[in-house]
């Protein structure tokens, strides 16, 4: 009787609760879709209070805009440097030029803190011995190198580039020597018992496990990079994002520095989004980190 | 295969000293001596910090000795030796190469090609019963499947000395008896010297053909029992219930448990300086 009563309805309730389950799938939706609609909402209020804020304080002339620039000034430089070019060739060959030290500075940097670092990190009595003098020269603001390389080298791009790279050298070189300390010993005993050999445990082992390492300093290298290149251009070039910056100073002309500033900011972020996208791909294995696997709601 | 090449483990009066932090000398084991026959399984217990890991490493290669030596087929142990697998507690997988080039590892590292090695692991991943998860990556599987992986990894080189560091001790309690029954299963295939660090004597008695019981700070030997419990051993389950298991583990329990009462005061009293040291 109660079976026959159950199987009776039991489809319908079965239907009622499939619905009630994708009623629930689309509320969720709903209310991640909210969620997602008020953090954009946020984010844009945000921007049009801090530059519509800024505008109004300069128009009004609670900040000087002789110092300060504006919002709107700041658009006008940027027009002007698209469309007029500088005194030194286009904005794009600037950009270029600029782009072209910092990559070839990052690329160098990188590389060389890596092999140091994964060579340092495995010899303890290398790391030992170098140690001190790795820490003093951590300590001396290596910015200042720039003046030694521009007498040394000249006007070109040389002198940014080994300034950009040595910026870079280091974070990375910190990081890569962390990361080789940090390999699992148990992982490190294993593949030694299996007939590793050093090279063979440094490719397939010590690389692989401080690359996680490596490829976080990446993303503030390439700050380190730009930097670099920026405040060699600043202290003595012919072309470049830098130099233009110099010349807006001397003009008193703090709309085209924030100009300046914007361009490289963008820069900046497209560079960050390759290396994003490469870290992505070199550390595919890793398991989703929890506050991307899924959305509380 | 010639008598040099066998698996015979012989430990030789083996100190091992180490340098604390604080400038003490911390002996982990002294003067232990024991043999593990070509073909055999034995199984070490004792308490935490009896220095069974040391010995492990030192028959490895390692590790060395402060003094004794440690041989291995006839020949003293100096670098890596050759023929060994290691298996330990904490997953030895490499997180970021997928489950079969994970087992690929071991042949070519001795030098196989990439495809013949590829071959190989394919066919151990099917005999631990992982056909299908080649492409996986170890953080995806459960702790049970990655300890598949391990043995495989292990066993691919076919090694003539099988050493195993606690290799089920995070493994729960139905887990662990299955992933022994099949660890029984694959070492009966193809018969290496097996050392077995536990400290879960009912382990040790339903796996082991001997059992080394150590004391510990520092370990020394204190005891050495055949298991004449006769092989192919079935389920490690069922072994439990025998009178014959019962009789060898209360025999082996009682020797044990002054040492492991010994150490547990020790930890768990006022620190002294071997506790430090431990």
């Amino acid at each position: 009787m109660s079976t026959a009563s159950t199987s009776a309805t039991g489809a319908p309730v079965d239907a009622v609760a499939r619905a009630a389950q994708s009623d629930a799938a689309k509320a969720a939706k709903r209310a991640v879709q909210r969620r997602k609609a008020s953090v954009w909402a946020g984010r844009i209020g945000f921007a049009v209070l801090f530059l519509g804020g800024w505008e109004l304080a300069a128009r009004t002339n609670t900040i000087d805009p002789f110092f300060y620039g504006q919002p709107s000034g700041i658009w006008k430089s940027l027009q002007n440097l698209f469309t007029n070019g500088t005194e030194f060739g286009s904005i794009y060959a600037n950009i270029w030029v600029t782009m072209q030290e910092a990559l070839i500075g990052f690329a160098i940097g990188a590389v060389a803190g890596v092999i140091v670092g994964v060579a340092l990190g495995q010899s303890r009595y290398l790391a030992d011995v170098l140690g001190p003098y790795i820490k003093i020269v951590n300590a001396i603001p290596r910015i200042v190198l720039g003046s030694i390389f521009i007498v040394a080298f000249g006007l070109g791009t040389l002198p940014k580039i080994l300034l950009a790279a040595v910026l870079v050298f280091f974070v990375v070189f910190f990081n890569a020597f962390q990361g080789v300390r940090e390999v699992d010993r148990n992982i490190l005993a294993n593949a030694k018992v299996l007939g590793a050999s050093r090279l063979q445990v440094t490719r397939h082992v010590i690389v692989p496990s401080a690359l996680t390492w490596i490829i976080a300093s990446l993303h503030s290298a390439f700050g380190f990079a730009i930097v670099g290149a920026l405040v060699g251009e600043v202290l003595g070039s012919q072309q470049g994002l830098g130099l233009i910056i110099k010349q807006a100073q001397n003009q008193f002309d703090p709309n085209t520095v924030f100009a300046a500033m914007f361009l490289i900011a963008a820069l900046v972020l497209m560079a960050e989004w390759v290396i994003g996208k490469f870290e992505h791909w070199l550390l595919s294995w890793r398991p989703a980190a929890p506050s991307e696997a899924s959305n509380a709601i | 295969m010639a008598d040099t090449h066998n698996g015979r483990i012989e430990i030789e009066g083996v100190t091992k000293r180490f340098l604390t932090p604080s400038g003490e000398i911390f002996t982990a084991i002294k003067d232990v001596s024991f043999t593990v026959e070509p073909g055999q399984f034995c199984a070490v217990v004792g308490p935490t910090g009896c220095g069974k890991s040391t010995t492990l490493g030192m028959v490895s290669g390692l590790d060395k000795p402060s003094e004794g030596t440690v041989k291995v087929g006839g020949k003293v142990v100096d670098g890596i030796t050759d023929g060994v697998s290691f298996m330990f507690q904490a997953d030895a997988l490499l997180p970021w190469k997928t489950v079969l080039a994970n087992v690929a590892l071991g042949p070519i590292f001795r030098g196989v090609g990439k495809a013949e090695a590829q071959t190989r692991a394919r066919d151990w991943l099917r005999r631990v019963g992982l056909a299908g998860f080649e492409d996986r990556y170890p953080h995806q599987l459960s702790g049970g499947m990655r300890k598949r992986v391990a043995m495989a990894a292990a066993l691919i080189n076919e090694p003539k000395i099988l050493m195993m560091d606690e290799p089920f001790g995070a493994l729960d309690v139905q887990t662990k008896a299955i992933m022994s029954n099949e660890l029984l299963g694959l070492w009966e295939q193809s018969r290496p010297a097996v050392l077995f660090i536990t400290h879960d004597l009912d382990e040790a008695v339903a796996l082991a053909d001997k059992v080394v019981v150590m004391t510990s700070s520092p370990g020394t030997v204190k005891a050495v029992y055949d298991i004449d419990l006769p092989r192919p051993r079935g389920s490690v389950q069922d072994i439990r219930f025998e009178p014959r298991f019962l009789e060898l583990q209360h025999q082996i329990w009682d020797t044990l448990r002054e040492e492991v009462e010994r150490a547990y005061a020790r930890t768990s009293g006022a620190p002294t300086k071997e506790g430090k040291a431990a």
